[in-house]
């Protein structure tokens, strides 16, 4: 198993970092899903309904080659023999395909904003309420921010240093005018159109994303980032993702996402393709907070993902680490194909179910060169009546030899009413091969509280500091900024599950 | 005169299904003072604690708890710790992912922030912790350990001490500390406890056996048998109580 990035490296920093986490955490703590508000700029929206009238309008207005046209066709025409997969375990009511906006676009002028100062300034005070500054401090951190809000990116920023570094990061609109060749050459092929109905629907529908391409040998000089927001009521968020390492390249990728309150339920089903070349590495990270529904189970985000990355070339590595503390309806199994000899596949997640939460959530890590290894950590939190289920296959393919896995799946359930369930996959056709598996099933117990609470921690703290230590191995994956909002994302989601 | 570290007047108490097991419980505690309470099993020792730390379960039906002149039944488990008071339990619980330093700093800095006062650096913190597990002879590796996880019953216990030592509770119960504990570690344990005695610290350490106040000299001892302290001493009733069991308290009772 790889080590954490930027581990502290004595005991001083460790415990100066857990102190800022759990301030953080205090302040969370008192408010209610904070994100709950709606911008009221009128939108530019598509009539709800899917039909290929409304794919040429999507298309038209990001101003589309004909190839991409097509491409989006032929996806459409091969959904409408698909049917929606049933064997998840999670339960939701009919979705009704043809009550959804697939386009929705804030009104801009027909010149694009050059600068901040262009930029409406209802969107940028959006932007502030969710926490994303885009303006000089962001700078200096040295985070570059793709902002996308609803179906069209509004401002990137930072284009000046990765340029100099020759690395490419813009809205995938842009990418598809500007780099055809590379565009084409990788979309569709890590996920294919017809992978699954949403995938499908996806590479119909997609509105935005971000393309990401670093060349060889170049290590990406910042983390990249990208938010989303979905704001108009019944607008689907199908945003594509396409991220390429050349030889020898390095990028770490963040993805964070909010979304605020709303009574109809929002389908969310985006697709995020990774290609990693010999020596090139991935990490892809993400801090989900949709919005869950109410106590009552009553709104929220339904979030269909396919995400998948190929390792293909020789010693490439590709990381995945999500906290999944949000949406109604999780379904999701980051994966990787172990393509190249001597690649790393490797999964750390955390992914918190509570109220009426439902999870059906995992990885697919799939052996095919030899040498392979991939490890996946898996902690699932459930409370008050939620269901969350790991489902991960592990497949090590014929003449993958010396493949090494280690699995680790870990529940922890607060509560009488919530349930956790595992769905293992392991099917290895060679015999070199190394496989582990290890599963626990736990419950926060009032002894454990009450130790706590003895010692002087309120009930809120001492779960916290219960929870967060059981999910500790996964946060030490995330890039330090992340960590620090994860943890406090996790106190706010289990707030109220405990007494 | 000042205040009595612990006064409590005619405690009843219930656990789970209203089965009363403390009767009229009468305790006094001053500053300074170590007291030991011996009893028979069942006798109501480990209810007592839980009673007094607030703990789910056990209902107070009448009398009242002073600590330090606060109502202690109307303070809150976190409250009641952060105001001084501490529990060494008998059988301490296991807190995976949680290291030792990172629990205690939350604790201290819990009990600091009640009072107050400013959070304890982390350079001054991991001092304070060092001196007090070299005075526990406890292995360094200890530090950063999951809280009791795969710990002996020994070191368990010691690792409450240490709790205790940092912590620096006014008012401690020690529940049947000694249970489990091999010569080696009863002294050092006790050593531990013994660093804490003072004019302004007060004790109260509950056991089975004698020998734990050979190292722990009590200033008082009771006896508590079914649900009330039917005699108290001085650390030669203790020495009779070895001698003679509680067949005469028993029957008495």
């Amino acid at each position: 198993m790889t080590t954490a990035e930027s581990q502290p490296n004595n005991d001083a920093e460790k415990l100066a970092s857990e102190k800022v986490a759990s301030d953080e955490m205090q302040d969370l703590v008192k408010k209610d899903y904070k994100w709950g508000f709606v911008t009221d700029i009128e939108a530019d929206s598509a009539p709800p309904g899917l039909n290929e009238d409304i794919i040429r309008f999507i298309s038209a207005k990001k101003d589309e080659p004909e190839w991409l046209l097509n491409w989006r066709l032929d996806a459409y025409r091969k959904w409408l023999k698909m049917t929606p997969p049933e064997w998840a375990h999670v339960e939701h009511p009919e979705i009704d395909f043809q009550d959804i906006i697939y386009y929705s676009a804030p009104k801009i002028d027909e010149n694009a904003p050059k600068s901040l100062d262009e930029v409406d300034p209802k969107l940028l005070e959006t932007y502030d309420k969710l926490g994303i500054p885009l303006h000089e401090r962001a700078a200096l951190a040295g985070v570059a921010v793709d902002a996308v809000f609803d179906s069209v990116s509004v401002a990137t920023t930072f284009q000046e240093t990765l340029k100099e570094a020759g690395v490419i990061f813009c809205p995938l609109s842009e990418a598809v005018k500007e780099h055809p060749e590379l565009v084409q050459k990788y979309l569709g092929s890590v996920v294919p159109v017809t992978d699954n109905f949403y995938t499908a629907l996806n590479a119909a529908v997609f509105s935005e994303g971000s393309f990401c391409f670093i060349p060889k040998g170049v290590r990406c000089p910042m983390e990249l980032s990208t938010y989303f927001r979905i704001n108009q009521a019944k607008t689907g968020q199908f945003e594509r993702t396409l991220i390429v390492c050349e030889e020898g390249a390095y990028v770490s990728y963040l993805e964070g996402c909010t979304a605020p309150q709303r009574d109809e339920n929002q389908l969310h089903a985006a697709v995020v393709e990774l290609v990693c070349l010999d020596d090139a590495e991935i990490k892809y990270s993400t801090v989900q907070n949709w919005y869950p529904g109410d106590e009552e189970g009553k709104g929220g985000i339904y979030n269909f993902v396919t995400k998948r990355g190929a390792c293909r070339g020789a010693r490439s590595k590709i990381s995945w680490t999500q906290v999944e503390t949000g949406s109604a309806i999780t379904w999701k199994y980051p994966s990787v194909i172990l393509q190249g000899d001597d690649s790393v596949g490797e999964f750390y997640s955390v992914a918190v179910t509570s109220n009426m939460q439902q999870a059906d959530t995992g990885t697919k890590m799939i052996h095919l060169g030899k040498n392979t290894t991939s490890t996946i950590i898996s902690k699932g939190i459930t409370a008050m009546k939620a269901q969350q289920s790991y489902r991960g296959l592990v497949k090590v393919n014929k003449n993958a030899e010396n493949a090494r896995n280690y699995t680790q799946c870990d529940s922890l359930l607060i509560g009488e009413t919530c349930g956790a369930h595992t769905y293992p996959y392991i099917e290895v056709r060679n015999p070199t091969a190394s496989v582990e598996h290890e599963a626990t099933t736990s419950k926060v117990s009032e002894d454990q509280i009450f130790y706590c609470q003895q010692r002087g921690l309120s009930e809120e703290d001492a779960v916290n500091v219960i929870v967060n230590g059981f999910c500790k191995e996964v946060f030490r994956q995330l890039p330090m900024e992340f960590a620090v909002e994860a943890q406090a994302l996790l106190n706010v989601s289990l707030e109220g599950a405990v007494g | 005169m000042s205040t009595p570290l612990l006064e409590i007047k005619d405690l009843h108490a219930v656990v789970g299904d209203n089965k009363e097991i403390l009767k009229g419980l009468n305790l006094t505690v001053n500053r300074g003072e170590v007291h030991a309470i011996m009893g028979p099993n069942g006798a109501g020792k480990s209810t007592l604690g839980n009673v007094l730390s607030g703990r789910e379960g056990y209902e107070r039906t009448s009398g009242t708890v002073l600590l330090d002149g606060k109502d202690v039944f109307e303070m809150d488990i976190d409250e009641r710790a952060n105001e001084g008071l501490f529990l060494a339990f008998q059988y301490p619980v296991e807190i995976p992912g949680v290291g030792n330093h990172y629990f205690l700093k939350a604790a201290l800095n819990a009990k600091r922030k009640y009072h107050g006062e400013d959070e304890l650096a982390a350079g001054a913190f991991l001092k304070l912790m060092k001196e007090k597990m070299a005075l526990l002879e406890m292995d360094a590796r200890y530090k950063s350990r999951d809280v009791n996880v795969g710990f002996s019953g020994g070191e368990k216990k010691r690792n409450e001490i240490l709790q205790m030592t940092m912590l620096n509770p006014k008012m401690a119960l020690l529940d049947e500390t000694d249970s489990g504990l091999d010569i080696d570690a009863l002294r050092i344990v006790s050593k531990g406890v013994n660093s804490m005695r003072d004019k302004d610290h007060g004790m109260i350490v509950v056991t089975h056996y004698q020998r734990l106040l050979d190292h722990i000299q009590p200033d008082f001892v009771h006896v508590l048998v079914d649900g009330k302290i039917v005699k108290s001493g001085d650390k030669s009733l203790a020495l009779e109580l070895e001698e003679k069991g509680y067949a005469e308290y028993e029957a008495a009772a």
